[in-house]
């Protein structure tokens, strides 16, 4: 029982950060029908901007760890979320009437430029976050020792979730979001700018897969310029698990797929981990090819 | 109120419009006529900034629209109920008609414009919680229609509303047309119906492969013994 609450909780800890990544590709699909393959890149730029922002600002010195963290997480996702709209500029934008694989081709070419260039910047060693930063405390519940920052990941994650959701279905943005990703003409028709709408989509889901990032710094401690790589293939399947284009579906295949894998890990083999994520694509898609929560089958890339 | 002066539009290399003219007065209704693939719809969306005309200018209120970008063109008061009706059909009949209202910022135009769109469809109230992809074609159509509304359009285009509904709906939907013109929005109505459409409309424009071949009043269209022979059954 033991063994399984805290896999469980891990599981849930790491499916939020696989459901903020996944967010980012599912909401770019939604509105543009192209997989942002340089996503996974942004996530590892997020982690390695967080630790160049906590070793230089000092601010969890300086205003306590909350706060400061808070403080780093908000900078991160600002930063990253321009990256990503700089990125969709740059390398998608004016293939827009191109074809799909010249897209794809620019994406994979962009992956390329943001790993190199963290290598060039960071080196290609892992880089360590300092582990002093978050108190090492467990919390008990029902006599079982959670970590605390784990409870805080997940905290992180549910309250980033839960604004992006009342943002996309409360906000008249939110909407107009919607409305582009359902048909864009019939939203430019409505007075929508559906280039700003791609900025803003662009900027959300880089500044989700940023918090992820810094997320996972102070989580394991070590980050990798290749990081991006794995956590962003992992994202993706999950954002296919629930469903590429849908918000609630990313959220639910990142969750589902962290706590498959956390369980698997313990109970069937910690070196298939990474094996259970594509077992679980495979089932999934087999029993429903949309996806959990996907309505209209993904068109190829 | 809007004039298209020698448009030419292309897909590709392939020109659907090859230098149409066609004026629409303030409160008139206008329609234009044409058989499938005629380019009815190719002027429709360029004249909603959709398409980009390889040649010639489109003109709302003496003032050039055609370089303007599709949400530009709404903002002036210029709405179009697409072919097809598009609607967001996974979107709820009032999240559908508050993105029609998108561009309009005053929160009391907004609910003016509610109130009169539930009254000229009573459904779309009672069935405002609904997701729109539930709603049956008629009411989809109404849905569209309201929708355009919605944007507080001084000009209203709409592509073939009668397009796929029983004759007595086709009814109903072109009487609210001439409702909505009354209450002083111009209609620019685009229609392979050219009977119900003629009988609508102040004048019409009827169009082949890409030319305008014929301007004339609604009546003189209607006793044309070509138009008679082409569009209205003989
Ligand atoms: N997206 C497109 N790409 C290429 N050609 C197109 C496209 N849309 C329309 N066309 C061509 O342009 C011409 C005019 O089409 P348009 O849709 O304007 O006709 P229409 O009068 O609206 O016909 P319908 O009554 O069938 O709606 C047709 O020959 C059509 O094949
Ligand atoms: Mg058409």
């Amino acid at each position: 029982m033991e063994l399984f609450i805290q896999q469980l909780t891990n599981g849930l800890a790491i499916g939020g950060i696989y459901a903020l990544i996944a967010l980012g590709y599912t909401m770019v699909y939604g509105v543009m029908k192209l997989i942002n393959f340089a996503h996974g890149d942004l996530f590892s730029i997020g982690a390695y901007l967080g630790l160049t922002l906590l070793l230089s600002l000092g601010l969890v010195d300086k205003i306590g760890v909350l706060g400061g963290i808070l403080l780093l997480m908000l900078m991160v996702m600002g930063l990253v979320g321009i990256i990503g709209i700089i990125l969709e500029r740059v390398a998608y934008r004016p293939l827009r009437k191109a074809d799909r694989l010249s897209a794809v081709v620019s994406a994979l070419g962009a992956s390329i430029f943001f790993a190199n260039s963290l290598m060039l910047i960071y080196g290609a060693k892992f880089r360590v976050y300092p582990h002093n930063i978050l108190p090492k405390m467990a919390v008990d519940i029902l006599g079982m020792k959670i970590p605390l920052i784990r409870i805080l990941l997940l905290l992180a994650s549910f309250i980033l979730m839960t604004a992006l959701y009342l943002f996309v279905q409360k906000t008249k943005t939110g909407t107009a979001i919607r409305a582009a990703a359902i048909d864009q003409g019939a939203a430019k028709l409505m007075g929508i700018n559906v280039n700003k709408i791609i900025s803003i989509v662009f900027f959300i889901g880089p500044a989700l897969g940023g918090a992820a990032g810094i997320m996972v710094g102070l989580y394991y401690g070590q980050i990798n310029f290749l990081m991006g790589w794995l956590y962003g293939l992992k994202a993706f399947i999950a954002a296919v698990i629930g469903g590429i284009g849908n918000i609630p579906g990313a959220m639910l295949g990142g969750i589902i797929l962290g706590v498959v894998e956390s369980l698997g890990a313990a109970y069937v083999s910690f070196a298939w981990k990474d094996a259970i994520a594509f077992l679980v694509l495979i089932i999934i898609l087999i029993v429903r090819p949309t996806g959990i929560l996907g309505e209209r089958v993904a068109e190829k890339v | 109120m809007l004039r298209i002066e020698n448009l030419h539009v292309s897909y590709g290399n392939v020109e659907a419009l090859h230098g149409i003219n066609l004026e629409v007065k303030e409160g008139e209704i206008v329609t234009l006529l044409g058989a499938n693939g005629a380019g009815k719809s190719t002027t429709l969306n360029t004249i909603s900034g959709l398409l980009k005309p390889t040649k010639g200018t489109i003109y709302f209120k003496d003032v050039e629209i055609s370089k303007l970008e599709a949400h530009e063109i709404v903002s002036l008061g210029i709405a179009q109920v697409p072919e097809g009706r598009r609607v967001f059909s996974t979107l709820t009949v009032q999240e559908n008609l508050n993105l029609g209202a998108f561009t309009v910022l005053d929160e009391k135009t907004i609910q003016k414009n509610l109130e009169w769109i539930f009254s000229l469809f009573p459904r779309l109230k009672e069935r405002r919680k609904q997701l729109a992809g539930t709603l049956s074609g008629g009411e989809q159509q109404m849905l569209a229609i309201a929708r355009g509304l919605m944007a507080n359009p001084k000009i209203l285009l709409l592509d073939e509303p009668s397009l796929g509904l029983a004759p007595i709906l086709v009814k109903s939907i072109f009487a609210t047309i001439k409702e909505i013109n009354e209450s002083g929005v111009t209609v620019l109505l685009v229609e392979q119906n050219a009977r119900a459409a003629l009988k609508l409309a102040h004048r019409g424009y009827v169009i082949e492969v890409g030319n305008i071949v014929l301007a004339d009043s609604s009546e003189n269209l209607l006793s044309n013994p070509e138009v008679r022979k082409a569009y209205l059954g003989g």
